[in-house]
């Protein structure tokens, strides 16, 4: 047993001789939790992760054992955690509707029974490793809960629990150790968050993830297992393209982390995630997620941790053989939390208040995903998604730099488009991916071999359009010529017609893979149609009074994905429009031609 | 410990004085000092060990004289006392009467530093608020619990607007009654206390109205407090006694710097520009006390005032903010030398829990999208607007002449209105279909072709 010798804001000081770095501590009559952060002979120094006011000098502390650690095992899904997996229905049902200090409460419940069926092939004497399957629950009518053998098991089972319903602290099983001890295994076990889970080996990432979002899906495409980044100044959109990847994505699990962000934006996603339906398997949303909450109210050090906590439940999911997604909203207020630790600790910084270590800290984390293949033969991804809130929008700082150089897939939100209401902001300039091979050879074999140039066509014709309204800007849109004016409303047919998505959209919220491609070929042949009539003669004028224009600017939102049919038929239609204006200006080239030879 | 007072203070500097020798002092403990002259100010421990104690004295550490300075630890937070009669009364950033009136008298009494709503316990703000301002009800509407500063700069008419809105805000289909004010000032002038208290006079809110002032001559200290203490009273009014109140703040650039004071004195890692990294959590514990809770009646709305120094909307006060409110509302200098109260700037301001508040069920049908079409064709005939600057208006095409004068009205007509003009949502819904019928109709594709037919005065019905 140690003492406290002094209290500094989260920090305390304990008189706790052979502590570890990183270990738990419990501290005060209160019995607050927190890490150890610093030894200095027998005195300790300790965070807490709840508020210190109240502690006293000369309070006992007491070492745990063990470091931050997440319980995983059934219970998981549809509950919502702090960001050191406190579940915070079960806080708000013992403490009331404002989170008392020093409560504590098992992270999965104790009461429920699971109704296991163990895996046929185990038997007894078979080799058990760690990530092997032992059985298997039902958790939601959507998502069966592998039960996972515990990571560094190796050993020899000699029991296991026939099909029945168990409690997690029943004993499911036991295997014999190689030193020939014997464990018990549950339907859970511990991991500790800051270290990266075990698999059998890395692979390649290969299928996209759809997420439903035309500028992301057809023009910056992340694969299941990749990283990406959304930078953008505050109201830009991070959030609304989060959580609408959250609704949408075709991942398998999904791990919602607010990370020092706003209380209401989790109790938005906890009201509307129940009443949403899996596009994939109709299922309610709040099947596949689990969130992890630390609002920027909630103490600071434990949103250090939320992330940590965040990617240990997304890869135990990797290890079941799932594709899981985690998005972290913010990535910034995680490093702001590491610059408040080092600066107590004073550890010298370097940029803007920022430790030296912020770039690998950064690295390590979004190292942790990827694509793998599973201890049982299965594969499984995390994919990681942050968003990152730069101070005045402005990039060149250092967490959206270091970031930038760690992500494949970078969607940079504008100010700009956000402030002309042009949602989602992403820019289609500023963002990159370098995951377009992998997903060209997906689009090509699963929706049209025309995917990878139609993609590029289309960014042609947005840079194209940028250096003309360079010029716009300057001399005014009578400069042009007729073929740059054509360009120039083509590109704002893009923009308007594919890629302004509205979130509250109820028809474009989410776009199958169909219907952006279907969008995108419709818009672009459009384009085409009117270049030949402009290269024929016709005043750019002329195309511009077409009422097509107008219309095609809403098939996004006349259409639904189930409804394609109907948005091809119009497709097929777009010559017709031109048919007329077509007809004239081939015989008035004629005409010239004649008159000219 | 209560009771006994120390005579151990070993320094003291810019508002931070070190107690030596007092064991066991509990951290975040409310501290007594008695000077020399008798006068009693108050203090918070925000350091404790045995060896040494530091405390924060509010009202500041000018003349004190170490030797003849007494401590006394009260052993607990600081604390508000609440009750019903704290309607109609204004306090001291401390929370202490400074209407003449005796002091509150409750066993009933708070920790000002509240305590995290628990995320789970959350409901979600989707209440339609009216506030009369077009500006805002048309394209940035405020919702019931949300959070919607107001950015402005010095000499903008920001007490202004927050006042009308004061005066004005209702629901729609609701009695008015049910509304209190919780006002905080720190660092306000004496004449801009002097106009609020005038203003809610005027408008018969009085009595409805909690006042906490902190003007800019008292104690910088003070202001760290000042807001909390608005906010515990707000909360207890809000879910204790089912009231939907509305807290108005002014200035937060004022209290930021307060704080970077201090941080400096204690000398924490600057961040940006000098203000502490922690500016943003400090801003967040009270930003996010303003919500709904499940099961309660009432709610907390907060219109915090900030001015921008130098205008900058990326400055660390405005920026993290922004980062933590639910929107905002930007004044702006240009339209402000123009004439046009109140003068918003519509592009950056922002409402984000608009989407959920407006619309069918709450205020029209159309209404989502008339404001997402009025952005875009401001935001166009801003750009035109720009390049007439450039190449002068005679060059301009009919079309680009059209939307010249669009901007020009919507400017003078939907966001300029009278301080008195209370107008309906409804008004302000056929102002904006007004000018919006200014422009063809093919160039107005955010607002459905049924709307249009409708609506749109140049379409035939
Ligand atoms: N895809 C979208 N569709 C419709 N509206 C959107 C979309 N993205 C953003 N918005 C609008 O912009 C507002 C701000 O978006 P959001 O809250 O996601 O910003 P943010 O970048 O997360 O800001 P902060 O950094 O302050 O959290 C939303 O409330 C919504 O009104
Ligand atoms: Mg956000």
């Amino acid at each position: 047993m140690g003492k406290i010798l002094e209290i500094n804001g989260p920090l305390v000081k304990l008189e706790l001789p052979q502590t570890v770095l990183g270990e738990q501590v419990r501290v005060g009559h209160m019995g607050l939790v927190g890490e150890v952060i610093g030894r200095d002979g027998d005195t300790a120094l300790a965070q807490l992760y709840e508020d210190t006011a109240g502690l006293r000098p000369g309070e006992e502390a007491e070492g745990l054992g063990w470091p931050l650690s997440v319980e995983l095992g059934p219970g998981l899904l549809g509950a919502i955690f702090d960001g050191v997996q406190r579940p915070l229905q079960a806080v708000r049902d013992k403490s009331g509707d404002r989170i008392a200090r020093g409560v504590a409460v098992p992270s999965l419940p104790r009461d429920r029974a699971w109704h296991f069926v163990p895996e046929p092939a185990l038997c007894c004497g078979s080799a058990l490793a760690g990530g092997h399957i032992l059985g298997y629950v039902q958790e939601t009518e959507s998502i069966q809960h592998r039960i996972l053998t515990p990571p560094l098991i190796h050993g020899e089972l000699i029991e296991l629990a026939p099909v029945g319903d168990y409690k997690l602290d029943d004993v499911i099983g036991r295997v014999k150790l190689a030193d020939g001890r014997i464990e018990k295994l549950h339907l859970f076990h511990r991991w500790p968050v800051r270290t990266t889970r075990p698999y059998r080996q890395r692979d390649h990432a290969v299928a996209p993830l759809i997420t439903g979002q035309r500028i992301l899906d057809t023009f910056y495409p992340l694969l299941k297992g990749g990283k990406a980044a959304i930078p953008g100044p505050f109201g830009a959109g991070k959030t609304m393209l989060q959580q609408q990847i959250a609704r949408w994505c075709n991942a398998e699990i999904v791990i919602y982390v607010g990370c020092g962000e706003r209380g209401n934006e989790l109790t938005d996603v906890l009201e509307f995630m129940p009443e949403l339906k899996d596009p994939h398997t109709g299922r309610p949303l709040m099947e596949r997620t689990l969130l992890v909450a630390n609002t920027s109210n909630m103490p600071v050090v434990a949103r250090e941790a939320s992330i940590y906590v965040g990617i240990t439940l997304a890869e135990y999911f990797r290890d079941q053989g799932y594709d899981v997604v985690m998005v972290a909203d913010s990535t910034s207020r995680w490093a702001e939390a590491l610059r408040e630790v080092a600066g107590r600790l004073g550890q010298m910084p370097v940029e803007e208040g920022y430790p030296a270590y912020l770039g690998s800290r950064l690295a390590a984390f979004y190292e942790r995903a990827g694509r793998v293949e599973t201890f049982s033969g299965d594969h499984g991804s995390v994919t990681l998604i942050g968003a990152v809130s730069p101070p005045g929008g402005d990039f060149s700082e250092p967490v959206t730099s270091h970031t930038k150089e760690i992500i494949q897939t970078f969607w940079a939100l504008s100010k700009e488009l956000a402030d002309a209401r042009h949602y989602p902001a992403v820019d289609w300039l500023d963002s990159f991916s370098g995951y377009v091979g992998s997903a060209a050879k997906w689009w090509a074999e699963n929706v049209d071999p025309g995917w990878e140039s139609a993609r590029a066509e289309a960014l042609d014709l947005l840079a194209a359009s940028e250096e003309l309204q360079r010029i716009v800007n300057l001399v005014g849109v009578e400069a042009l010529s007729s073929e740059q004016r054509w360009t120039l409303e083509a590109a704002g047919l893009i923009k308007e017609g594919l890629l302004q998505q509205s979130a509250t959209d109820e028809v474009d919220s989410f776009a199958s893979p169909e219907k952006q491609f279907a969008l995108l070929a419709a818009l672009l042949e459009i384009f085409r149609q009117g270049m030949k009539l402009v290269k024929l003669g016709a005043p750019a004028r002329r195309l511009l009074q077409m009422p097509l224009l107008a219309q095609a600017r809403r098939w996004k939102s006349q259409h639904a994905s189930a409804d394609i049919a109907a948005l091809k038929a119009k497709i097929a239609a777009i010559p017709d429009a031109f048919e007329q204006l077509l007809q004239e200006y081939e015989l008035t080239a004629a005409a010239s031609a004649r008159g000219g030879s | 410990m209560k009771n006994i007072e120390f005579r151990t203070a070993t320094s003291a500097q810019g508002g931070l004085v070190v107690m030596g020798g007092v064991p066991g002092v509990a951290a975040g403990s409310r501290v007594q000092l008695r000077d020399h002259a008798g006068r009693v100010r108050s203090g918070l421990v925000i350091r404790a060990a045995d060896d040494a104690v530091l405390v924060e004295v509010f009202e500041g550490t000018d003349e004190l004289d170490l030797e003849r300075t007494w401590v006394r630890f009260l052993d607990e937070p600081f604390k508000l006392p609440v009750s019903r009669d704290i309607l109609g009364r204004v306090f001291n950033g401390s929370g202490l009467p400074r209407d003449g009136r005796p002091p509150i008298i409750s066993a009933d009494r708070r920790d000002v530093n509240g305590e995290p709503l628990n995320p789970a316990a959350r409901a979600y703000p989707r209440e339609f608020i009216q506030t009369g301002i077009s500006a805002i009800d048309g394209m940035n509407s405020l919702t019931r619990g949300q959070k919607l500063p107001i950015f402005s700069g010095g000499g903008l008419p920001h007490n202004r607007v927050a006042a009308q809105i004061v005066r004005q805000s209702k629901l729609l289909g609701e009695e008015a009654s049910e509304f209190v004010v919780v006002f905080a000032a720190f660092g306000a002038s004496h004449a801009d206390a002097r106009f609020f208290q005038e203003s809610f006079e005027e408008s018969g809110v009085l009595n409805k109205v909690v006042m906490f002032l902190n003007l800019a001559d008292e104690p910088v200290i003070e202001r760290l407090l000042t807001p909390r203490a608005a906010l515990t009273a707000a909360e207890y009014l809000a879910f204790d006694l089912d009231y939907h109140v509305l807290v108005v703040m002014t200035d937060m650039t004022a209290y930021a710097e307060a704080l970077r004071e201090v941080a400096v004195l204690r000398g924490d890692v600057p961040a940006r520009k000098g203000y502490p990294g922690y500016l943003y959590s400090d801003l967040a514990e009270i930003y996010e006390r303003a919500g709904r809770i499940k099961n309660r009646r009432g709610s907390i709305t907060l219109i915090p005032v900030l001015s921008m120094p130098s205008d900058d909307i990326t400055h660390p006060i405005p920026d993290l903010t922004g980062y933590i409110t639910e929107g905002q509302i930007v004044l702006g200098r240009e339209l402000a030398n123009q004439g046009v109260y109140p003068p918003v700037t519509v592009l950056p301001s922002l409402s984000r829990l608009m989407k959920d508040g407006i619309g069918k069920n709450f205020t029209r049908e159309d209404h989502p999208h008339v404001a997402s079409q009025l952005f875009a064709s401001y935001a166009k005939a801003l750009e035109v607007r720009g390049l007439a600057a450039i190449i002068g208006a005679e060059e301009l095409s009919d079309a680009d002449r059209r939307t010249l004068a669009f901007a020009d009205a919507f400017e003078r007509d939907f966001i300029g209105q009278g301080e008195d003009e209370d107008r309906s949502v409804h008004e302000t819904l056929s102002i904006a279909w007004d000018l919006l019928s200014m422009l063809p109709p093919e160039t107005l594709i955010r607002v459905s072709e049924e709307e249009l037919a409708k609506y749109h005065k140049g379409q035939a019905k």
